[in-house]
Order: C-alpha cells, then sequence, then structure tokens
C-alpha cells in the first residue's frame, strides 16, 4: 500500500484538490445552514413549489445519467457483446456513485431524512408511485454495490469474497436492469397524477415510457462522455486492452444512441399527436418545447449517425454531450420550467444560490469519490491476479 | 296556464333528477363513496368576507395555528389573492368583478377532502386517511416529509413548515375531525354568521344545491363545483360568477387522482415477471451461440488433428511395410548371393 500513499501525497496540493476541499468545506457549511434552519433557510421551496433542483438535477437528472450502469451491463453480460467490456466497470462505478449521490441529496430534500427506512419498515404506502420509485432506487443500490465490489475486493485482496460475488454477476445483472426499467420510468410516472400542473406538450400519459427511453440515450451518452473525460484525466491508470477497446465503445455505443434517440424523438412525436397538442407548437411554450425536441433530441440523433457513418469519433463524443445536456433540459422542463406553468411568474421558482451551493458539493463529493476509486482500484485496468477472470 | 305550467316543469325536473342522478354515479365510475360521509357546501353568493371562518379555523386548531399579526377585522388583508400556507388552514379572497356590478364577491379556500384524495394517493407512508365521516387527516407521525402530496394535490391545499429544523410537518384543513367525532361543527361552520357554509351528510348537499340552482337559477351558475370535480369532492361550491373567475380551476376533469397513477402502477408485476424471463432468455440465446461456436470450433480442431493424425499412421504404415519388404528382399537376396556363391565354391573344388 506504500505506493498509493505515495501517489495521494503528491497530489494533494493539485489545483483541482484546492477547488474539491473549498466546495466539500463550503457544503459543510451549508448543511449546517440546512439541518439547523429547515428547508426554508437554505432554499427558495414554498407552498406552490414543493420540489426544487435537488429533485429535477439531482434526483431525475441523477438517476438518468447513472443509467450507464445497467445499459452497459445490459450489453455485455445479457446480449454478449464482450467488445465492450472494457466500458462495463466505468459504468458500474458511476452508476453506483450516481444512485449514492442520488440518496445524499435526498438527505437534504426530505423534511424528515432519519425516515426514510419508513415507507419498508413501519407505514407502507404501496398506491404511491414513489413507493415503487423509493423501494427500486433503494434495492439497486444494494445491487450497484455488489456490483462494484469486486473492484474493490481486488484492489483489497479478498479472493474468496470476489469469487463468491463474480458467481452472482448475472443473477445482479438481470435484477439490475429490471429494477432500473421500474423505476427509470416511474421517475416519470410520478408526474401523471398532476395533468393539471405540468403544461400539456410535456404532460402525457406515456410519460413513464418517454423517461425510460430517454434514461437508455442518457446512459449510453454518459459512457461515452465519461469515458472522453476519463481519458483526459486518467490515462496512466488505463491498460492497454482498456485504451484499444475505447474506441470500439465509443462507435458502438454511439450507434446504439442514435436509434435509442430516434426511437425517443418518434415516440414524443405520438405523444404530441396523440393528444393533438399540434397548435400549442406555436406558442411560447411550444417554442421551448421544439428547442429541445430538435436541438437536444434530432441534433444529437443526427451526429450520432453522421458520426458512426464517418467513424468520426470526436462528433460522437460531442452528440453525446448535447444528448446529456438534453436529459438534464428534458428533467427541468418536467419538474420545474413546465411545471406550474399556470403560476404567475411571482409564484413561480427559482434555485436560492444555497441550493445550487448543495447540488455542486453533492456532486463535488461523488467526483471526489470517483478519483479516489479510479486511482486505486481496477476499474480502467485488469487486477493482474484476475487477468483470466472474463 | 301558469299552474300547468309549473306542474310540467316540476315533473320535468324531478324526471330529469331521477335520470341523471345514478348516471351522475354510473358515468364517471366515481367510488361511491363513504355512504353517509359529510361535507360542507359552500354557496359563495351568501359570503360577504368576514373572515369570522378564519379566526374561528384558528381557535379551533390552537396548538397548530398562531394567531395572525394582522387582526382578523382588517380589511386591508383583502387587497391581495392569498393561499392557505403553514400558518393558515383556511382564507377568504375577494373578487372584485366588474360584470357583476362592481360588487364583490368573497369565497373561502381550505381543503376540498377529496372523496379519493390525491394525497392519500401519492403518500409513501400513507399517512393520509380518507375517514368514513368525510374528512381527510394527516398522520404527522410518519410523514417522512417528501412533499408529493403537495406537488400531487390539484387544488394546492397541502402545504410544509418550511422553517422547521427537525420536525416539519405537512399543515392543511382537517375539517376539523376530531370535532366530527364528538358530533359538533367544524369551527369555520358554527363560526359562519351567513350560513354561506352548510355542514350535512354529502348526498343531502348536492340535493340542496340542486334545489337552490332550480329556485334561483339567475342567482347561480349551474354547476355544484365539488361534485364531479377529481372525482368528487366532499367540500362543493355554489356561484353567482363563473368559476374560473372566482379562484377555481375549471379544467380538472373528473377523473380521480389515483386513476391517473394506478395504470403505471399496473405494470409493475408485468415487469418484475417478464424481464427476468426475457433477458434470462437473451442471455440463453447469446450464450448457447458462442458454446455452439465454440463446439464446433473445436471439433473442428479435433477432426482436423484426427484426419493428420490417420494419414500419418497410414504413412507410417507403408514405411515400415515398405521397409519390411525391402528387409526380405535383402535377406533373400543375402541369401541367394550366398546359396550362389556357395554353389559356385563347391562346383569350383569339383572342378
Amino acid at each position: 500500500m506504500s505506493e498509493p500513499e505515495k501517489t495521494v501525497e503528491r497530489s494533494l496540493l493539485s489545483p483541482a484538490n484546492i477547488i474539491t476541499a473549498v466546495i466539500i468545506l463550503g457544503g459543510l457549511w451549508l448543511s449546517y445552514l440546512r439541518f439547523t434552519g429547515g428547508l426554508g433557510a437554505v432554499t427558495n421551496l414554498d407552498h406552490n413549489n414543493a420540489w426544487g433542483i435537488w429533485i429535477s438535477f439531482d434526483l431525475l437528472c441523477g438517476v438518468a445519467l447513472a443509467a450507464g450502469g445497467y445499459t452497459t451491463a445490459a450489453a455485455v453480460e445479457v446480449f454478449g457483446m464482450k467488445k465492450f467490456h472494457a466500458a462495463l466497470r466505468p459504468a458500474l462505478l458511476t452508476g453506483f456513485l450516481g444512485y449514492s449521490m442520488v440518496v445524499v441529496a435526498l438527505l437534504y430534500d426530505v423534511g424528515r431524512p432519519w425516515r426514510l427506512p419508513y415507507p419498508f419498515a413501519l407505514s407502507p404506502g404501496p398506491t404511491s408511485v414513489l413507493f415503487e420509485v423509493g423501494a427500486c432506487v433503494m434495492l439497486y443500490l444494494v445491487v450497484l454495490f455488489l456490483e462494484f465490489s469486486p473492484m474493490a475486493l481486488e484492489w483489497l485482496g479478498e479472493k474468496k469474497l470476489r469469487r463468491v460475488l463474480i458467481r452472482l454477476t448475472l443473477l445482479l445483472t438481470i435484477f439490475g436492469i429490471t429494477l432500473s426499467t421500474m423505476h427509470q420510468s416511474s421517475l416519470g410516472a410520478l408526474f401523471l397524477i398532476v395533468p393539471s400542473k405540468i403544461h400539456p406538450l410535456w404532460y402525457s400519459s406515456y410519460l413513464p415510457i418517454f423517461f425510460f427511453v430517454s434514461s437508455v440515450a442518457a446512459g449510453l451518452s454518459m459512457v461515452i462522455f465519461e469515458g472522453t473525460l476519463a481519458h483526459r484525466s486518467f490515462a496512466d491508470k488505463m491498460d492497454e486492452e482498456h485504451k484499444r477497446t475505447a474506441d470500439t465503445v465509443v462507435l458502438g455505443f454511439g450507434k446504439a444512441a442514435a436509434f435509442v434517440l430516434a426511437a425517443y424523438f418518434a415516440i414524443k412525436v405520438f405523444g404530441v399527436a396523440l393528444d393533438d397538442n399540434w397548435h400549442l407548437l406555436g406558442t411560447n411554450y411550444g417554442l421551448w418545447f421544439m428547442l429541445e425536441m430538435l436541438g437536444f433530441v434530432a441534433l444529437p440523433c443526427f451526429l450520432f449517425v453522421v458520426g458512426v457513418r464517418d467513424l468520426n469519433l470526436t462528433l460522437i463524443r460531442w452528440a453525446a454531450f448535447v444528448t446529456v445536456l438534453g436529459i438534464v433540459l428534458n428533467r427541468f422542463n418536467i419538474c420545474l420550467i413546465a411545471f406550474n406553468w399556470q403560476l404567475p411568474t411571482a409564484d413561480r421558482y427559482f434555485p436560492h444560490w444555497m441550493e445550487i451551493g448543495i447540488s455542486v458539493f453533492v456532486v463535488t463529493v461523488g467526483v471526489t469519490a470517483y478519483r479516489f476509486i479510479v486511482s486505486r482500484m481496477p476499474v480502467f485496468f485488469e487486477h493482474p491476479d484476475y487477468s483470466q477472470g472474463h | 296556464m301558469s299552474i300547468s305550467r309549473r306542474r310540467f316543469l316540476k315533473s320535468m325536473t324531478a324526471a330529469g333528477v331521477a335520470m341523471a342522478a345514478p348516471k351522475a354515479v354510473g358515468a364517471y365510475g366515481e367510488f361511491a363513496g363513504h355512504p353517509d360521509s359529510n361535507g360542507v357546501l359552500h354557496d359563495i353568493t351568501l359570503c360577504i368576507g368576514c373572515r369570522l371562518c378564519e379566526k374561528a379555523c384558528v381557535e379551533a386548531n390552537p396548538d397548530d395555528l398562531p394567531m395572525p399579526e394582522i387582526p382578523f377585522d382588517d380589511e386591508s388583508v383583502l387587497e391581495q389573492k392569498r393561499r392557505t400556507d403553514d400558518k393558515t388552514y383556511t382564507v377568504v379572497n375577494r373578487y372584485d368583478l366588474e360584470a357583476d356590478g362592481g360588487s364583490p364577491v368573497y369565497r373561502k379556500f381550505q381543503c376540498n377532502h377529496c372523496k379519493e384524495p390525491a394525497c392519500a394517493s401519492s403518500c409513501f407512508v400513507n399517512a393520509y386517511t380518507k375517514t368514513p365521516e368525510g374528512a381527510v387527516t394527516y398522520d404527522a407521525s410518519v410523514c417522512v416529509g417528501c412533499r408529493y402530496c403537495i406537488v400531487a394535490c390539484p387544488f394546492d391545499v397541502p402545504t410544509y413548515e418550511y422553517d422547521e429544523a427537525l420536525e416539519p410537518k405537512v399543515m392543511k384543513c382537517t375539517m376539523c375531525h376530531p370535532l366530527l367525532l364528538e358530533g359538533k361543527l367544524p369551527g369555520c361552520v358554527e363560526a359562519c354568521p351567513q350560513e354561506s357554509l352548510l355542514f350535512g351528510r354529502r348526498e343531502d348537499l348536492i340535493a340542496v344545491a340542486r334545489e337552490r340552482i332550480r329556485k334561483h337559477p339567475d342567482r347561480y351558475v349551474d354547476h355544484i363545483y365539488g361534485e364531479h370535480e377529481m372525482g368528487g369532492t366532499n367540500w362543493l361550491y355554489l356561484s353567482g360568477a363563473p368559476f374560473e373567475e372566482v379562484g377555481f380551476r375549471t379544467d380538472l376533469g373528473t377523473t380521480p387522482a389515483p386513476k391517473l397513477t394506478s395504470g403505471a402502477l399496473s405494470a409493475v408485476p408485468i415487469i418484475i415477471a417478464l424481464w427476468p424471463a426475457l433477458l434470462g432468455g437473451i442471455y440463453v440465446m447469446t450464450h448457447t451461440k458462442e458454446k455452439a461456436a465454440t463446439r464446433e470450433k473445436n471439433s473442428a480442431v479435433k477432426e482436423a488433428i484426427d484426419s493428420t493424425q490417420a494419414a500419418a499412421d497410414e504413412a507410417r504404415k507403408k514405411a515400415a511395410e515398405k521397409a519390411k519388404a525391402d528387409r526380405e528382399k535383402a535377406v533373400a537376396t543375402a541369401v541367394k548371393k550366398a546359396l550362389e556363391k556357395a554353389a559356385k565354391e563347391s562346383s569350383g573344388e569339383e572342378a
């Protein structure tokens, strides 16, 4: 263990670490304000706007963007696409950290976080979509933890336990995909109960399907996007195998994302057609809706197609980035911008800077954990003791 | 003439009610509701905006609601549109309708106590109860504070104690449920000096409201708000002005909130049952394909090795036979030579 420690010492005073330290100290201070003064002390939430960016960004975007875990696991473990194997561990790690951050953010958002087990232990309310979301997220977090564990166990040298977990891989993968299908779609189903509060262009009885399909596009794009960032910062941690197959992953996932985005665009158009909302496209909200659909669904879909055709990896990476932005925009639209659209401007919600501060803090904790793990555990490289494992 | 016409109208009305009543229940597929559940009929045309109901509400809930800083008889409060918050379960707003000849209209807000409440349907700890008496009550002892009920309520009723650090609660009108259990009236109804609030069985109130509309068609809009909205509410409203002009949402529809999510929830068991089988099947298919490919490869290799082996064996056998033949030939030649030599020698000796 002497070598990793040396790495830590060397990088302790790097600019990235200093920024991280400042954000974490600030976050701790905001946390103190939140848990001593209540939600009102740090948020702009009010009686009309009960959910702010901790739900729209940390929960909705967090879960969608952590979908890389189940999409990659499905491709590699179930569909037998072994050529994407190098993408699996980074995707599972991001999934695990992403969901952990979602739960951390929820600890800030709910009024009495220590009661979070109540729905499952004390007083279940199974008629609530949120009950299903909660149960699936909780179970999936356990699954992701178990899927991530072999990386930690290889690092720690726990061979026996690792072998048990590796044997469970297929079971965990299938369980994880099932849970993901349910809660990714249920996050959309949360909003089915408020047809009167969401602008009709965004409200649809297909919301669960929209959320599920877009989560697949989000997952695929996040794997590409993250891989791009990781290659910049952690190239020294990657083995030859990982570097050699990285381009295959970008191409393959780009191709898949093009298909998924095309399907997503089509079902969104069906959504407009079935509710006969064409006439709303000419309004201001309609223009905003078309910006989302054309600029952040159709455009990246087109870029993916061209990128795959021309083997232009840079273009595919840009397409992935635009898709990720598009997912964030979509979740913000449904939860914040098109939500309570009928209220006068004075009653609308805009996040307090301290809310944004806590979101930044939570993301920073996640990124720090990611950096800690990938610089130590076999994520981008195969542990020499287990190279025959696949 | 006039008498006969009145009779005619009366019989028409009776027939209309008789036809409409069962239809109203059947047509919307409503939850029939607790049969004797109570409600309140708020006749907006009778309200004078005295806010005694607001005062009575605070007095009826002394543990939960504080007295406001501005006294209840200060009319300046009515200058702006208010909504309920964590310190008020009910508010009265004034609407200055020009079309109405300038005379203001007052309307009281509070929880409508839906027959099938969105809050109860959306609560993942089952903190809300639709009581048989009619009230929708909330149990703070299990509430996690997710605030999905506030998001879900189509009438914007539940509020939250955002300034409470450790034990924040959802706050909303309880229809004075504890008083109802004692056989008393809700605080606001008891206090109303104008009988703008009428407490009773929901079914009776609907009949009363119908009767008032029938008697004074010039005075009322022909609609009982809350009879069907969101599947029906236990608070019912009569208004002289169009409902949307006095703070009502008239676009809510008649679908009860639980129905909006029940379809999506019913997909859950299907996914749980289908997905593992489907994914397992796909795995087996890809895995079998892989296995078959491996097996094919292995058998081809084996065949190649076998045939090479056989050819080699054949060659060796041939070589061995040839060697044997050669050897035999050599021996025979040698024997022959030896015999010839011996014959020569013997013939030489003879010679």
